[in-house]
């Protein structure tokens, strides 16, 4: 039996790999140092040596575009794994005990979900100053809530297998039938939700970059590349435009890959194809 | 006289209903009232009734995974239910359970002989947990090596015998089987059916027998209760009660199952 790939995936896929080639690309090399500064070159127009052209400081765009594209996938990869281990962790709990654990645990989540997350992360970030660090840390809590609700749905379901009863049968605990049977066999909807909320990740990055509550000088991230782009708008609107085409290609690629990967693993959706 | 190895007491297990209205409170469904039974050792009890007259709950309340609202389950002696969690979970491995859905009762993501030897897992396991599960796997018909195959590789019956080689690596002394053939073919009925005689015999279990199927019940087991709406209705050595139905509920089950009286 072949299935075709649904659309969303391949694209997404396309679009992701070549944000995260680009990322990686970064690591060993640059076309130019992305912080060596040229005055007496700047706002230099594309060229054989400058392929995007150079910034109001001489800088090299598309290096920095690079650069900045490292750092926002870090970012987000950091915060992604970080809020998702501890939500995961959570939700396994809540739907392993019951009761009022779990009663507790979606209270939490509920009241997570209820405040605005972008504001959430503004006043972390306000409260104890801005460094990349707390935009990670920021990021990474919006998504507890996120994933500990998404865990505990599938993992109460799993709760009701007979192969989970049969392991109780056995005399494993919860605990340990936690990770035998529930997380390996809810992997996947965890990793679309991963997917998706890498994609938040990004946009939530630039903002509070943006914001100048992310990565600080020198730095760079596309939400700072476009935030010091913003006061010359007029003079090099460029500058504006490169980051900001590669947060949406990256926000639509991620989006589209979660959209895609749910597709494939939804078996009432690939029963109806 | 020595006890009996199951001894089940006034079973009763209420199950609270969505409410239908604000008005009223939420209705109560009695899904097994006042049932008890014995079972002992090397012998079969078959518990039969239409779907929904309880036997999955008896089940279910006898594998402790769920607490009676009243009664007890004695198992060689030992209240189930009074047991703490850890204690519960150190005697698990004496009675053990076989499921209907032969597809639904192993971890898709487990080879066969992972899930064979988690109950021996669960108790800490020594050494030999490779050679008990071929052993197990031998037993049930299967060659050892199917053990590092995954479920999705066998048919119905064969992961049925899975199941139950799963079921008796500890050595149980109980087994609690719940519709175990009735998602099997006819052909593949009779096979399984045979399997658990089998064991039985070499093994000494008792057997708690639970379907729908009075014609299946009648095959294999020594004593038989029927159920209705949660109700005990008859019981009896199985012989007298296929024979001399007291209820007429009971010869309507005999009709359908087509066994002769
Ligand atoms: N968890 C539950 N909550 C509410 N009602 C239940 C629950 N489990 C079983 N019941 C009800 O209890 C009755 C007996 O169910 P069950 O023991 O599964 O019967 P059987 O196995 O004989 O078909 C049925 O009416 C069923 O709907
Ligand atoms: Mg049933």
């Amino acid at each position: 039996m072949t299935r075709r790939l649904p659309v969303n995936f391949i694209l997404g896929a396309v679009l992701v790999a070549l944000v995260v080639g680009t990322a990686a690309l970064s690591l060993v090399w640059t076309p130019h140092d992305a912080t060596q500064m040229a005055i007496s070159n700047k706002f230099a127009a594309p060229s054989a040596t400058h392929w995007l052209g150079t910034d109001q400081l001489g800088r090299d765009v598309l290096s920095q575009l690079m650069a900045g594209a490292r750092n926002s996938m870090a970012v987000a990869l950091v915060a992604v794994l970080l809020g998702g281990s501890v939500g995961v962790a959570l939700g396994l709990l809540a739907s392993a005990l019951g009761g009022w654990v779990e009663d507790g645990v979606m209270r939490l989540a509920d009241l997570g979900f209820a405040f605005p997350a972008l504001l959430f992360a503004i006043m972390l970030a306000a409260v104890f100053g801005p460094s990349l660090t707390n935009a990670v840390l920021a990021i990474a809590f919006i998504n507890i809530p996120v994933f500990a609700r998404v865990t505990r749905g599938a993992a109460n379901q799993v709760w009701t297998l007979d192969y989970v009863l049969a392991a109780r049968a056995a005399g494993m605990n919860r605990f340990a039938i936690s990770r035998d049977h529930i997380l390996p066999n809810i992997a996947a909807a965890i990793i679309v939700q991963a997917t998706i909320e890498f994609a938040v990740a990004i946009l939530a990055e630039a903002a509070l970059s943006y914001l100048g509550l992310g990565a600080q000088p020198p730095a760079s991230s596309w939400g700072r590349l476009l935030s010091e782009a913003q006061t010359l708008m007029y003079i090099a609107p460029q500058l504006a435009i490169y980051p900001g085409l590669c947060i949406v290609v990256a926000v639509v690629g991620f989006g589209l890959l979660g959209d895609g990967l749910r597709d494939m693993s939804d078996p009432r959706l690939s029963r109806e194809r | 006289m020595t006890a009996p190895l199951l001894d089940a007491r006034n079973l009763t297990r209420r199950y609270r209903l969505p409410r239908t209205s604000l008005l009223h409170p939420a209705p109560v469904l009695t899904a097994v009232d006042n049932t008890s039974f014995t079972i002992s050792a090397g012998e079969t009890l078959g518990v039969v009734g239409e779907s929904g007259s309880g036997k999955s709950t008896i089940a279910r309340m006898v594998m402790a995974f769920e607490t009676p609202d009243a009664g007890e389950v004695l198992f060689q002696g030992q209240n189930l239910h009074a047991l703490s969690p850890y204690e519960l979970r150190l005697q698990r491995q004496k009675f053990q359970m076989v499921f209907q859905d032969p597809f639904g009762s192993l971890d898709p993501r487990r080879t066969v002989g992972w899930s064979i030897a988690e109950p021996m897992r669960a108790i800490g396991a020594d050494g030999d947990t490779a050679r008990r599960t071929a052993e197990a796997l031998e037993q049930v018909g299967l060659p050892a090596r199917d053990a590092d195959k995954y479920p999705h590789e066998f048919s119905g019956g064969q992961r049925q015998r899975i199941a139950i080689a799963r079921a008796i690596v500890t050595r149980p002394a109980l087994l609690v089987a719940d519709e175990a053939v009735s998602a099997l073919d006819v052909s593949v009925q009779a096979q399984i059916l045979n399997l658990l005689m089998d064991l039985q015999d070499d093994l000494g279990l008792g057997i708690l027998f639970i379907s729908h199927d009075l014609a299946v019940v009648a095959s294999i087991c020594d004593q038989i209760l029927v159920m209705q709406h949660g109700k005990p209705l008859e019981s009896g050595p199985a012989a007298q009660v296929l024979r001399s139905p007291a209820h007429a509920y009971t010869q309507t089950l005999l009709k359908a199952a087509g066994v002769s009286t």
